[in-house]
């Protein structure tokens, strides 16, 4: 058996709290060779109970949005409702370096599980505690999902349509909890290289909502540097004025984004050459323009709307796109312009990436297994590290996979964890 | 504690655009020391947020950028010619005492500049080396380019963010500017800390569109076991919810002109209450009482909610609504959320800096609190070659006269 290349978070030991708010944090840490153990309710993590289900049957072990996010990790169950379960909690803890949560604020400390209760059990653990508005604040007892929070947040007021009678947009994907996750990485990573070098741990406050509000680009700065409020678009960057459109329909009915519009000569040349090539220069006689362009040594795009050599230019470099468009299949259209040197990208629904040849290619579709099903394909990584590569260690637990295991090792007997377990696994659906 | 939490990290910076520059910038907030490096020829125009609006007022120019300045706050700025040996001479110099180098040209532009990573280990044995790029530095694709939209295009992204019916509504910003700065913050906090427990550095190479597409994990797993594909009539409706499924859910018309509340019902006794608070016939109906029924009469339920929401200030409804334990909130435009809510402003999310050129000017701050070594930004971004005099001499050792002729000759 080949031994598995080292990885980056080797030794680093993490208990989560089950919530499906922060299991994305989890897994980013669990993927990278930590060991991430999470902690479920004995009746199961609500997680567990989240669609999409294997052939749709609604069972707490074929959860695939559970499968998700949590590989790599162990699982045992506790329930911290009751003392036996927080002092195995508290025993659990002090064999850690972090401890990430996303309760809702005062629960843990109800509870006697609050950061300054886990530090007298482990004084140098780092502890994350994500929230929609922090764990204090004027806010941080209000309720949230994850539309609430992208739509409070400035996400959502940044996407839609032209068509301004039509909604803001909320994009998929919960991503208003990934960008959460995000932060909570990058904080714990930067609390534990201050821990490598002075011993010393810390608490960690999330805010989710705050995290939205720094991940709209313009729609921030736009408004602290120069008072303006961008306005959504379809398909394109929000805007304080109207810009062109770059989505664009395709032969097959399919769209693609044709980025930012030919500018420089070299990119009229290319969409030229590009015209000829599909012969389209009889219904485009406005080709020489683009020969003009690409024989330019500069285009001054300043000058559109004031030089009329200029704007035809640049007007037909844009008809140019649209019509080789009409022409062609989304993918052919994306492949063919990028190879011509134009930056294009097809429009794909995440199953359509998985058999994209580049992704293959670099193995980003990743088989993990599962006994009952056999092999699984898993989207992969979102980084390739030369030395410690990402790489999903195990499927998800089952309920309490590893109660025997993770418990015997905190000096617990058979009926101690037996009795900890307590309902047996499964038989009942978790409360949402 | 009196030092910040990276201040012994050193990181020769090629980053820009916010997808790269958007990385270094979060370490940099932590006390990393962030030495940008940047062309003196071109004026650092290869990023182009260097001399783009927005502007805070008449001054034009590259050291006027407000966009430019959010993304690099707290940084170093230094300019090295390397078209010329001197300067290739001080970046090799430059990287001898760095721990990273980090960079988001195009694939192989590194490689010709004579710093691809083989050069760097030869240079500093233990460097870490992130690179960002659409596609990566392998593959088909690896010559292809990217913005922001075209990586959330191919990635999965601009697909899942829409309405049915219409086209992909797509995100209003670079998503993935930012997310993929993100990960590659991630990428180096991690390359870091593998280094601080083997003293081994590496090259991490990061596709920003594999890190896009790694965010669709549910939907890819729906197809690849069940095979169900998120492209079928009548989907994706993003502003609705399946996983879980949540009727009512989604951002309804509130009185006024383009104003929206977005609304989550998470269960059926969340829906009895908000039934009582609209307090319509059609609100109490049985045939809506349970999930079921909500969702199979979904397209009705959001025309009536939005016959009552339409009617309300959404600030108004939206408190009202919460009171009742319920999710809601105003879509929020940039004024209301920066200046008007007391979550980001209690949180000190809008920090002032002092940028040399522009004065003051505030910028986004970071989500996080640490309880021992928080991040602070007051220094805006370095205006061109800023800090030459204090890292070419003070960190290097040239000698003022040495810089004096460096520039006359154009190398800094």
């Amino acid at each position: 058996m080949i031994e598995p290349a080292p990885a980056a978070l080797a030794g680093l030991r993490v208990v989560e709290l089950a919530h499906e708010r922060i299991a994305f944090a989890g897994k980013l840490l669990a993927d990278m060779g930590a060991c991430v153990i999470v902690v479920e309710p004995p009746r199961g993590a609500a997680g567990r109970w989240l669609p999409p289900f294997v052939n749709d049957e609604v069972d707490p072990e074929r959860s695939l949005n559970w499968w998700h996010y949590n590989t790599s990790k162990l699982g045992v169950t506790l329930d911290i409702d009751d003392e036996r379960g927080r002092d195995a909690l508290r025993k659990l803890v002090a064999t850690a370096d972090f401890f990430i949560e996303s309760e809702d604020p005062g629960r843990l400390a109800a509870l006697s599980l609050a950061p300054g209760d886990l530090e007298e059990v482990k004084p140098d653990l780092i502890t994350i505690s994500m929230t929609p508005f922090g764990s204090s604040g004027p806010r941080c007892d209000e309720p949230a999902t994850d539309l609430t929070i992208l739509a409070g947040g400035g996400p959502a007021w940044m996407c839609g349509y032209d068509d301004h009678t039509l909604p803001p947009v909320r994009g998929g994907g919960n991503q208003g909890y990934h960008t959460g996750c995000h932060f909570a990485v990058m904080s714990g990573l930067t609390a534990l290289l201050v821990r490598d070098a002075t011993g010393v741990g810390q608490h960690i406050d999330v805010n989710m909502h705050a995290a939205a509000n720094v991940t709209t680009e313009a729609g921030s700065y736009a408004w602290l540097v120069s008072g303006d409020t961008m306005q959504r678009q379809t398909g394109r960057h929000a805007s304080s004025g109207a810009t062109m459109e770059s989505q664009i329909q395709c032969r097959d009915g399919r769209y693609a984004n044709t980025g930012v519009p030919p500018r420089q000569p070299k990119e009229f040349a290319a969409v030229a050459g590009w015209v000829r090539a599909l012969g389209l220069e009889e219904e485009f006689p406005e080709v020489f323009l683009l020969e003009m362009g690409g024989q330019r040594e500069f285009i001054d795009l300043t000058m559109i709307g004031k030089d009329e050599e200029v704007t035809a230019i640049f007007g037909a470099g844009r008809d140019a796109m649209n019509l080789i468009a009409s022409k062609l299949p989304a993918y052919e259209f994306f492949a063919q312009g990028q190879e011509r040197g134009i930056p294009l990208g097809v429009i794909y629904s995440p199953e359509e990436v998985m058999s994209d040849p580049h992704f293959e290619d670099r193995g980003f579709p990743v088989v993990v297994d599962h006994e009952e099903l056999g092999e699984v394909v898993y989207p992969g990584a979102p980084y390739k590290f030369g030395e410690t590569p990402w790489r999903i260690q195990r499927r998800a637990p089952r309920l309490g996979e590893h109660n025997a295991v993770v418990l015997r090792d905190l000096g617990l007997d058979e009926r101690e964890i037996a009795d900890l377990a307590g309902t047996a696994p499964g038989t009942e659906p978790a409360a949402r | 504690m009196s030092s910040k939490a990276l201040s012994h990290v050193r990181i020769c910076d090629f980053t820009g655009q916010l997808a790269g520059a958007g990385a270094t910038r979060t370490l940099a907030a932590f006390g990393a020391e962030v030495i940008r490096v940047e062309d003196p020829v071109r004026q650092g125009r290869w990023d182009i947020l260097r001399g783009t609006g927005p502007f805070k007022d008449d001054r034009r120019g590259i050291e006027y950028s407000g966009s430019f300045n959010n993304t690099n706050v707290e940084k170093k700025g230094i300019t090295l010619n390397l078209r010329t040996e001197r300067g290739r001479e001080l970046l090799s110099e430059l990287v001898k005492v760095s721990d990273v180098v980090s960079e988001n040209f195009a694939a192989g532009v590194m490689e010709r500049l004579g710093f691809g990573y083989e050069a760097l280990k030869a240079i500093k044995p233990d460097i870490i080396y992130v690179s960002n790029c659409g596609f990566g530095h392998t593959g088909p694709y690896r010559k292809w380019k990217t913005w922001g939209p075209i990586v959330q295009a191919v990635s999965g992204l601009t697909f899942t963010s829409g309405l049915p019916d219409e086209p992909p509504a797509g995100w209003g910003y670079s998503y993935m500017d930012h997310t993929g700065g993100y990960y590659m913050t991630i990428a180096i906090l991690m390359a870091l800390v593998h280094k601080s427990r083997t003293g081994e550095g590496q090259w991490v190479d990061m596709s920003c569109t594999e890190a896009g597409a790694s965010l669709n994990g549910p939907a890819v797993l729906d197809f690849t076991v069940n095979g169900r594909k998120l492209r079928r009539p009548g989907s994706p409706n993003s502003n609705r919810n399946e996983w879980p499924a949540m009727a009512p859910h989604g951002i309804y018309p509130s009185r006024g002109d383009d104003r929206w509340i977005a609304i989550a019902c998470r269960s059926d006794d969340e829906w009895a209450k908000l039934a009582g608070l609209i307090d319509r016939d059609w609100s109490r109906a049985p045939h809506l009482a349970e999930l079921a029924g909500r969702r199979d009469h979904e397209d009705e339920l959001d025309a009536l909610v939005a016959s009552f929401t339409r009617l309300h200030e959404e600030f108004d409804l939206a408190e009202r609504i919460r009171k009742l334990g319920i999710p809601a909130t105003a879509v929020q435009r940039p004024g209301e959320r920066i200046d008007g809510d007391p979550n980001t402003s209690a949180w000190g999310l809008w920090p002032t800096v002092e940028h040399s050129a522009m004065g003051e000017v505030r910028v986004d701050g970071l989500p996080v609190h640490l309880s021992k070594t928080d991040w602070s930004i007051e220094r805006g971004a370095p205006c061109l070659g800023e800090h030459n005099d204090e890292v070419l001499g003070g960190l290097l050792g040239v000698s003022a006269s040495e810089l004096e002729a460096l520039r006359d000759e154009g190398v800094i």
